[in-house]
């Protein structure tokens, strides 16, 4: 897709495929590793850290398939915004400097069982409906133009209904918050 | 390339998240986790669309973004509420409605 890209959207030759399957398994690598230690690390900070190369790597596959838009939200709203209440989060409750010992559970096992025995049905289920599907080969990247033109005719609807939530979250928050 | 290397990604990020919802004991590392289930599901949105050339995976991967957006602050806000009131963000901890 990057190769897609460069060349303004004619089909990937192999090369370029070849190309973008690399880097979609090093960030996918990438990616399942930092939210592995996202999840197990003793130390909070060190967790938002990891969360933001998760945050990362998503954004790179949404560029690998051809979201431009979405991929440059994601790296705004996420890693500009999301990541920095997330730590004033951690700061405002005065998180331990360093590793703390009693951030997990003591029957975590139960949670690890859950996520593999879901991970073995959604991966069973995925290769079974989608087994050999292919991404079609002249896929083109999806242009801001185009996706602004859609939220504003077809889904203007629930556009204005995110407006009023995000604006309902906004006094929520302030209202929850506040000291009195 | 296949649509379920994508697919499967999001379905490991999703089951990682999962776990990080279960286990974890701190308020903010759970909206963590929330925060990368809200993504994986991102990403099967966006490689749908691709897969039908569509756009409409995309703009609700952007809602999704928003609503994740407003969902962290919300969470956020009562995450210090419980801070201020209980003086800890042990989510073991906040059992006042238990029998």
């Amino acid at each position: 897709m990057i190769v897609a890209l460069l060349a303004q959207g004619t089909p990937l030759t192999e090369t370029g495929l070849w190309i973008a399957n690399t880097f979609f398994y090093l960030i996918a690598f990438v990616a399942v590793g930092a939210a592995l230690k996202m999840v197990t690390t003793s130390n909070v900070v060190h967790a938002a850290l990891y969360l933001l190369v998760v945050l990362s790597a998503v954004a790179a596959t949404y560029v690998i398939l051809g979201a431009e838009f979405a991929a440059v939200t994601q790296v705004l709203v996420y890693l500009g915004a999301v990541m920095v209440l997330l730590l004033f989060g951690v700061m405002l409750t005065r998180a331990k400097i360093g590793a703390e010992d009693d951030l997990d559970h003591e029957q975590r096992w139960i949670g690890g069982l859950v996520a593999v025995g879901m991970l073995a049905v959604m991966g069973y289920s995925l290769l079974e409906a989608y087994g050999s599907t292919q991404l079609p080969a002249d896929m083109q990247p999806q242009r801001v133009g185009p996706i602004s033109d859609e939220i504003f005719s077809t889904y203007i609807v629930p556009f204005e209904a995110l407006s009023v939530l995000l604006l309902a979250a906004l006094i929520g928050a302030v209202v929850v918050a506040r000291r009195d | 390339m296949f649509l379920n290397q994508f697919l499967l990604f999001a379905a490991v990020l999703f089951c990682i998240g999962i776990y990080g919802v279960l286990a974890r004991k701190n308020g903010v590392l759970v909206l963590m986790s929330i925060e990368l289930i809200l993504n994986s599901v991102n990403i099967n949105l966006v490689a749908f669309g691709a897969y039908n050339q569509d756009l409409a995976g995309q703009v609700f991967a952007l809602f999704i973004i928003a609503v994740a957006a407003a969902e962290v602050g919300v969470g956020l806000a009562i995450v210090l509420l419980i801070y201020r009131n209980r003086r800890s963000i042990d989510v073991a901890k906040a059992n006042l409605l238990k029998g």
